[in-house]
């Protein structure tokens, strides 16, 4: 096996064998979706509507943002890093790999909400399955690359959950998972614009569930993906292997450059 | 150049206003294990891990088998082994995955037989935090030393070991030197430095202040060397007798014991006024001042020996 399969072996057994990790990944959001399930659509019956997909985005925000960033924030500050250098890990491989099997351990989730929503609540499936997929890419990808980049440059676990709760909560009250983008005021929609959660509902409505976008629903895929890439492109240029003694290349603020492809999203809007 | 596995020439290393290491050069040789020692803070880490590409240099230059660590750290990884003093591995990872990633990385094929010799086979399925002190320090040297690197550095390399993982490894050590490989030591541990090392060097406040063998740097001190004699007749255990250059005279259990500044005089006069008293000599003990001895005389005085 070539290293890059040994790593993404190992990493993918992490996701399950860790504790926390098994948790954000698999038994957080599958609980959510079932209490979710059974409780929401008493109280909303429109949220059925958007159960498969919002669900869908709650799994991937809790895999990532919760999930990938504090190991990073770790394995730094305990000198896993400098081990994997020495025996020439490369950077991009340490934040790329765990990003991937976090995808990957996401497919497997995606895939038992969709198979068991019809089945369990009737909710709706998507009507274009290539919009679902292409979706669920985008924000799989946009949701890592600001993920690794919080683990990049966070210097301790607290500024790490930090971080990630102020992109986690504002996506959970105005993503569109709970309260549709249409019924939020103004400024809070112009907010929203600038989370990954109300693109990737915005994309989904539109490209997958046969619903009306709010906004150009390719247009919010553009902007995950460029907002995953550029994610990863700041992770890699700001990872420092050891916080005491190696030198950043760029300041930890530079990181919010990687909302610029939502801020451009909303300007053209 | 070739004959020298690593080269350090006027190395400096600083962290802002404090300066760590101050312009020290040494070389190693190819196949030759060197010591180096020093009280904590002595710039031992700093040095190890400027050469390891873990660190820039703020002035001199380093070589590891003619390579700069700082300016190619990617050609570095191939030839030098590390076992580093901490863990470094994630907690869930295990030995036989930890082995198959490094080698992988390495690009050679896994030497499980290293875990087998340093006695962790059946703990190869185990996680990393289930291991002990001296069984992580044990992975990290299989480790360190799978992929037969050109240059091995050793960080307190037997903390935590037993005495039977001690000798193994010991074992080992010698064994990579016989084939040819260069090892770097540093270690707290005077006696397994005097035991293993072909040459040492002393650091103090970031210089460096000795280096030699061992042999060498425990003679240039001024600790006193001890003989004790056991005679038949018991002729040397007279407060009355002087012998050439011993400074204190005792007996204990039967021995007349000296402490002598120079050991060839002494020890000439001991036999002659043995075989003047026609006694017979049952045991005669010399025990040189240790490295540790050496090791705690200069870093009292602050090397000004």
């Amino acid at each position: 096996m070539s290293a890059f399969s040994q790593h993404f072996a190992f990493e993918f057994r992490t996701g399950i064998r860790n504790k926390t990790l098994l948790l954000m990944n698999y038994l957080f959001p599958l609980g959510f979706y079932l209490m979710m399930g059974f409780i929401m659509p008493e109280i909303n019956p429109p949220f059925l509507e958007t159960l498969v997909p919002g669900m869908v985005v709650f799994g991937i925000l809790a895999a990532t943002l919760l999930g990938l960033p504090d190991p990073l924030v770790n394995a730094r500050e305990t000198g896993i890093f400098r081990s994997y250098k020495i025996n020439g890990v490369p950077s991009s491989s340490i934040l790329i790999i765990p990003a991937l099997t976090t995808m990957l351990h996401l497919v497997i989730v995606t895939a038992i909400i969709t198979a068991t929503a019809p089945l369990l609540f009737d909710a709706p499936l998507p009507v274009n399955w290539f919009g679902y997929v292409v979706t669920f890419m985008a924000l799989a990808c946009a949701c890592a690359g600001i993920s690794v980049l919080i683990g990049v440059v966070s210097s301790s676990s607290r500024i790490t959950v930090l971080w990630s709760q102020l992109v986690f909560v504002p996506s959970m009250l105005l993503g569109g998972l709970m309260l549709p983008y249409s019924m939020l005021p103004d400024a809070a929609g112009k907010v929203a614009q600038l989370l990954p959660a109300t693109q990737a509902m915005n994309a989904f409505n539109g490209l997958a569930m046969g619903k009306v976008a709010d906004f150009a629903p390719w247009g919010s895929v553009i902007a995950l993906f460029a907002s995953g890439l550029l994610g990863f492109a700041l992770a890699i240029y700001l990872f420092s292997w050891d916080s005491h003694n190696t030198k950043r290349r760029g300041h930890p603020l530079m990181g919010l450059l990687v909302l610029l492809p939502y801020v451009v999203g909303m300007l053209l809007a | 150049m070739d004959d020298y596995a690593i080269e350090v020439r006027d190395f400096r290393k600083t962290y802002g206003d404090f300066i760590a290491v101050d312009g020290i050069s040494f070389d190693v040789k190819q196949g030759e294990i060197f010591g180096l020692l020093g009280p904590n803070g002595a710039g031992k880490t700093s040095t190890l891990e400027s050469l390891e590409g873990l660190r820039s240099p703020d002035g001199g230059s380093l070589r590891v088998a003619g390579i700069d660590p700082a300016r190619e750290p990617r050609k570095l990884r191939n030839v030098i082994g590390v076992q580093l003093q901490s863990g470094g591995l994630p907690e869930g990872i295990t030995p036989d995955e930890v082995m198959k990633l490094f080698c992988a990385y390495h690009n050679v094929a896994p030497r499980f037989d290293l875990l087998e010799r340093l006695g962790l086979n059946e703990k190869r399925k185990a996680q990393f935090a289930e291991l002990s002190t001296g069984q992580q320090r044990r992975l990290a040297l299989a480790l360190a030393v799978a992929h037969n690197p050109q240059v091995l550095f050793l960080d307190e390399p037997t903390a935590g070991l037993d005495v039977a993982s001690r000798v193994e490894l010991h074992g080992l050590v010698r064994e990579l030197q016989a084939k040819g490989t260069s090892i770097i030591l540093a270690t707290h541990d005077m006696a397994e430095a005097e035991e293993m090392s072909d040459r040492v060097a002393i650091l103090l406040g970031g210089k460096l202040v000795t280096i030699g063998t061992p042999i060498e740097i425990t003679a240039a001190g001024a600790g006193l060397t001890k003989v004790s004699v056991h005679t038949q007749g018991n002729t040397l255990i007279d407060p009355g007798l002087r012998f050439p250059a011993v400074s204190q005279q005792s007996v204990k259990d039967d021995y007349a014991i000296f402490f002598s500044t120079d050991i060839g005089q002494t020890v000439s006069a001991l036999i002659a006024q043995v075989e003047a008293a026609e006694d017979t000599l049952i045991d005669l003990r010399v025990e040189r001042p240790s490295l540790e001895d050496r090791f705690l005389e200069i870093t009292t005085t602050g090397g000004s020996q």
